[in-house]
């Protein structure tokens, strides 16, 4: 072992993890369990679980994937807030007791494992993908679409979400009412509502502007603030609030979405760019 | 559409009760001032104040507008807490309804009073 390796191993303190447990089948109710984790450094609050698994409870359940911050998978609640249990080193929550629950307005599934069910219903009811009028355009594209930067800056901070149901479970108005679309939702809908390429802000503002849609945030702020991906929420529900009043009272700008860029003339492929594999699915 | 345009009435209620309460403040205290260093008619809270503001076509008309806009602003208000209880459709639509029809109902009842007492000038 090099000797920066064996610095890197070399304990730093160790800190009680007090961890909650709960098997809906089998407990009664959910039980903080204390585990005493050796910390070394740059470890996370995902390395001193897995720290736990590896040498003193194979039974610990939690949901995890990618370790640095991409995949969304290991949202957790971590010393009183919804945090990514991969990118929070533990020596960074100055404190010697590492507090970790499932995310707050989830139920739980297993131990720090919660059921996302409703946070994806809720995404999916927002349509939020691409809409275009062009029924052809929208299955088989023809091609690219003309956006300028600006444009694209209108949107782009919002299409970073990595749906970890961070923004959800830090919200008050999710803790209190279950209909309510939530800061997730409601972003992904306004950020393809104010994608120039698309065309289904109709079909989205049936969410975005219903009883339970935007109108129903106390804009706490508290989702922006919990992002680890640095989306605001709380921008993106404030914008698309604006755009409905002055769509209210006529004032709105009336815009067209883009169209489809033509095809570039005496265009010639970068030879070192290779070919794309043929289509293993059949076009029928 | 409908809650956009419930809650753009909702912010512009908020603007005119704003402006509105302004004046309110200034008739009130501003205009006890005044009459304490003697300018002005009457003390404003003096009966015969009060009904001389009220036989005023500027008076009748800010006071209907304050009472719409304070009923239709509090109960969207009241209507938006309540909707945040989880309820089910039908006792959403009840919701709905009651406050329209008692927003409605009070605003006839207050714009008549106002009404009534501006038409008693010169009685």
């Amino acid at each position: 072992m090099s000797g920066s390796a064996a610095q890197d191993s070399a304990v730093i303190k160790t800190v009680r993890f007090e961890v909650l447990r709960y098997n809906p089948g089998k407990d009664a109710e959910p039980k903080l369990q204390q585990y005493v984790v050796p910390v070394t450094k740059g470890m996370t609050v995902l390395d001193g679980l897995t720290w736990i698994k590896e040498h003193e409870d194979r039974t610990l359940s939690w949901r995890s994937s990618c370790r640095m911050g991409i995949c969304g998978s290991c949202g957790m609640f971590i010393n009183g807030l919804p945090r990514l249990a991969c990118n929070n080193q533990i020596v960074n929550l100055h404190s010697n007791v590492v507090v970790v629950k499932p995310l707050p307005n989830f139920d739980i599934i297993r131990d720090l494992v919660p059921d996302l069910e409703s946070l994806f219903a809720k995404h999916r009811s927002v349509k939020p993908y691409l809409i275009r009028k062009d029924p052809v355009e929208q299955n088989l594209p023809t091609g690219e679409y003309f956006q300028s930067e600006r444009e694209l800056l209108n949107y782009i901070q919002f299409a970073y979400c990595i749906k970890c149901g961070l923004c959800m479970s830090a919200c008050p108005t999710v803790a209190t009412s279950e209909d309510y679309t939530g800061p997730q939702a409601l972003t992904q809908a306004w950020r393809y509502t104010a994608d120039t390429r698309d065309e289904g802000a109709k079909e989205r503002a049936k969410e975005l502007y219903s009883t339970h849609g935007v109108y129903r945030c106390h804009f706490a702020g508290a989702c922006s603030q919990v992002c680890p991906k640095g989306v605001d929420p709380a921008l993106a529900i404030q914008l698309a609030k604006k755009a409905a009043f002055l769509k209210v009272f006529s004032l709105h700008k009336r815009g067209r979405a883009t169209s489809v860029a033509p095809p570039v003339d005496n265009w010639v492929a970068n030879k070192d760019i290779p070919k794309a594999p043929a289509p293993t699915v059949k076009q029928e | 559409m409908r809650e956009s345009k419930l809650w753009a009435w909702h912010i512009v209620t908020a603007a005119i009760i704003l402006v509105l309460l302004g004046l309110h403040m200034g008739v009130m205290h501003l205009g006890a001032i005044l009459h304490a260093l003697g300018i002005g008619a009457g003390h404003p809270t003096h009966a015969d104040e009060v009904f001389r503001r009220s036989q005023q076509l500027f008076f009748m008309v800010t006071y209907i507008l304050l009472l719409g806009a304070a009923l239709f602003h509090g109960l969207y208000g009241l209507r938006s807490m309540l909707f945040e209880l989880s309820l089910s459709k039908t006792a959403e639509k009840l919701i709905g309804g009651l406050c329209a029809v008692a927003g409605f109902a009070l605003f006839i009842y207050g714009g008549y009073v106002a009404v009534a007492v501006f038409r008693l000038k010169g009685v």
